[in-house]
């Protein structure tokens, strides 16, 4: 007599413990798993001389750090003497691109702080850098000669990341 | 007659415009915007939101239909980025759930009834 209700009260029982079991360990968060070992994409880019760059041309080099970052932007600030350090590393290139930034700010900002980028490019309305996956600044991803992003970073790169970034290229 | 002619290519270019409007809508109330708390591109004022809600326009003037749209930002963002995400083998629970709770709930109703548990005073 009782056995389909009970059936219902376990399949419910069953449905909340799996709901519970999956949601939790679910992050809600993005993350960079869907871009890593994925082909970027042919971006035109603009210099601070007004050059077109086309971002294929790193393929040039075997590994390279692009790099989103402003002046304005503290974490950045903060992140900018690991750069500088990786830009001493042979095989590696630093494309930086200023994201909404004032070109001036940013020379201004490079003086002081050093210049670790190989090429500087501009996206001055942030709309390039949708084509990188790029949701916030700053962003650093690696790429190696086929153009295939081996590694995102999100926030600023600090000493591990730098230690990482070393492992991977001299692998 | 000129003036009669003048009015249907306004017709025309207003519907087109207001076509492309609806898609844009349709197309940002589809975006989740991933700095925000469950907001929509469409509903957020923060940079990203901003910066992706032109993205979407630029995508519409070039042409592209709302699935090249939605594929070219999950492509960069993954399927986070969709509120209505695709049916893939990772969420296919999510999707056949309502269905089979649907089916099952009806057995059981079919079988209680069958067994004179319900609908009988």
């Amino acid at each position: 007599m009782k056995k389909p209700y009970l059936i219902i009260i376990y399949f419910f029982l069953i449905f909340i413990f799996t709901t519970f079991y999956f949601s939790l360990d679910n992050k809600k968060i993005y993350d960079t798993e869907s871009i890593i070992g994925k082909k970027i994409n042919e971006v035109e880019l603009t210099l601070f001389n007004n050059d077109k760059f086309n971002i294929n041309k790193i393929s040039n080099y075997k590994y390279t750090l692009i790099n989103f970052w402003a002046s304005w932007c503290a974490p950045c600030r903060k992140e900018h003497k690991n750069l500088v350090r990786l830009s001493k590393i042979q095989n590696l290139k630093i494309v930086g691109v200023n994201f909404k930034d004032s070109q001036i700010k940013a020379k201004e900002f490079l003086e002081k702080m050093g210049n670790p980028f190989f090429i500087l490019t501009k996206d001055p309305e942030g709309k390039k850098s949708i084509d990188f996956g790029v949701y916030g600044i700053p962003e650093t991803i690696l790429v190696n000669q086929d153009l295939i992003i081996l590694k995102k970073y999100i926030g600023p790169l600090d000493l591990k990341d730098v230690n990482e970034i070393k492992k991977i290229i001299n692998k | 007659m000129k003036k009669i002619f003048f009015l249907l290519i306004i017709i025309f270019m207003s519907t087109k415009l207001f076509a492309n409007e609806d898609v844009n809508n349709k197309i940002l109330k589809n975006l989740r915007c991933l700095v925000c708390q469950g907001q929509t591109i469409s509903e957020s004022n923060s940079d990203f939101a901003q910066i992706i809600r032109e993205v979407v326009n630029d995508k519409i003037q070039e042409g592209l239909t709302e699935k090249e749209i939605y594929k070219f930002l999950s492509e960069k963002y993954g399927d986070w980025i969709l509120f209505n995400p695709p049916f893939k083998k990772n969420n296919y629970l999510l999707w056949l759930l309502p269905y089979l709770l649907f089916i099952f709930g009806g057995i059981i109703i079919y079988l209680m009834i069958k067994k004179g548990l319900i609908g009988k005073k």
